[in-house]
């Protein structure tokens, strides 16, 4: 006992190393996992008071560009109200009906930390679980493309799974063909402005520039426009495309996001869970 | 002399911190190479430092980079590991007692002594930080590749630093 005492002593910067390296192993595949509930991250209230107190300033110096997409969105939305409203008075119940009892809520938030650096980015965002806002609703950037999945959620903050995210997998349609696909980014570009279509069966005729919108299977409304085809390429052997695009948003000046509460997303999940082994 | 260096090395830690949080964090090379400038701190660390205490401040020092990196434990893992490779190589390169310089600067050390300490510092900490970050062995070559631009690109700016602080002291 003692011998192993004065062996465990003498190379105790190894022993060290192992005990504090597990520990460090542990945060992170906990982190990784699936059902994860760390307080350790951008929502916590005092990392997430640094990041607001920062994006005071970082507003400021972008206050004419979010002006800019601001005022092309509301000249878009004002064109889409007054075709609603001219809208013949045969039709007028079922566009009513919409209106009140939309399954889609948009609700805005200002990011107030990006990252596009790592290979997993994580944005924070300043509406909370007293906005409403839960873990896995689907974010979109203002105007046109996806953001990513609402992660871990605080009273006021939010953090939000990116596209850029190596767990992020939307699921979208080429708009041409209705082919179906996955959206991935990062397996083998690390670029913000591109990600890759996955799982593009192959007898499918695709183009570069060709639009590619959400599906939504994916808790996404269907038809979101993400981006732009600029490559695409057939591995031998293999029956599926994969299939690079330009993103429509730019993930490096994000400033403004919607949060999308879908009324029937609890619904759609529950349904899903019932079906086994579903892949 | 004492509370000097505790009081130096408390401005550092925050200094080195609050530089990659707000400014490195959104600096990148095509996405390619990211600079961890902060480690420097943990490599500036006085000689005399005891084991435990050095792995405890390096953990630490992970974590609250971690949560500011929404990475939790990569960070503290990585540092952990620059701490095991920090004691190894000075336990091997210099004699164990009565040390002569108080830390290990790019002054007290001189340029070669540094330079290959610098390296082992930053790459062990970046190898293990890369592929904890990916997590899975698909993304090989590229996440080695990000390792490499990123470990020159941290050691290119360590060493810069340690230029323009360098006071060499009369040997």
């Amino acid at each position: 006992m003692r011998n192993l005492w004065i062996f465990i002593n003498r190379y105790n910067a190894f022993f060290l190393f192992i005990i504090f390296f597990i520990f460090g192993l542990i945060l992170t595949v906990r982190n990784n996992a699936y059902q994860h509930s760390a307080a350790v991250n951008s929502t916590n209230e005092v990392v997430g008071d640094v990041y607001q107190n920062l994006n005071v300033l970082k507003k400021y110096l972008n206050l004419g560009p979010v002006n800019d997409s601001l005022a092309a969105e509301n000249a878009k939305l004002k064109t889409e109200l007054l075709m609603l409203k001219s809208i013949d008075s045969a039709k007028k119940i079922t566009v009513k009906d919409t209106l009140n009892n939309p399954q889609y809520t948009y609700l805005s938030a200002r990011v107030i930390k990006n990252s596009i650096t790592l290979r997993n980015n994580i944005i924070t965002i300043n509406k909370g679980k007293a906005d409403g806002i839960a873990s896995g609703m689907p974010v979109i950037s203002p105007g046109v493309g996806v953001v990513g999945y609402i992660r871990d959620v605080s009273e006021h903050l939010a953090n939000i799974q990116s596209l850029l995210h190596k767990e992020t997998k939307i699921s979208v349609n080429l708009k041409k063909n209705n082919a179906l696909g996955s959206l991935v980014w990062g397996t083998s570009n690390f670029d913000y402005r591109k990600a890759f279509v996955k799982d593009v069966p192959n007898h499918f005729k695709v183009n570069v520039k060709d639009t590619v919108v959400t599906s939504g299977y994916s808790s996404f409304p269907p038809g979101i426009p993400v981006g732009s085809i600029i490559n695409t390429s057939v591995a031998a052997g293999d029956n599926s495309m994969a299939i690079e695009i330009r993103l429509f948003n730019d993930f490096s000046t994000l400033q403004y996001v919607y949060v999308i509460l879908d009324k029937y997303a609890a619904e759609q999940k529950e349904l899903a869970s019932k079906v086994p082994n579903e892949q | 002399m004492n509370s000097r260096i505790v009081l130096v090395n408390i401005v550092r830690w925050f200094i080195l911190l609050l530089t990659q949080i707000l400014l490195l964090r959104n600096l990148s090379f095509y996405n390619m190479a990211t600079p961890f400038v902060y480690i420097l701190f943990l490599m500036l660390l006085p000689f005399g430092i005891p084991n435990l205490l050095l792995y405890l401040i390096a953990f630490v020092t992970g974590l609250t980079l971690d949560a500011f990196y929404d990475t939790l434990g990569v960070n503290a893992a990585a540092c952990v590991a620059l701490a095991f490779v920090r004691i190894s190589f000075i336990s091997i390169t210099l004699n164990r007692d009565g040390f002569d310089e108080p830390e290990p600067t790019l002054g007290n050390m001189g340029f070669k002594w540094f330079i290959l300490y610098a390296i082992l510092c930053v790459f062990s900490h970046h190898l293990v930080l890369f592929f904890l970050e990916t997590f899975r062995l698909a993304e090989f070559s590229y996440t080695l590749l990000r390792c490499l631009l990123s470990g020159i690109f941290t050691l290119f700016t360590i060493i810069l630093i340690e230029f323009i602080f360098y006071n060499r002291k009369a040997r």
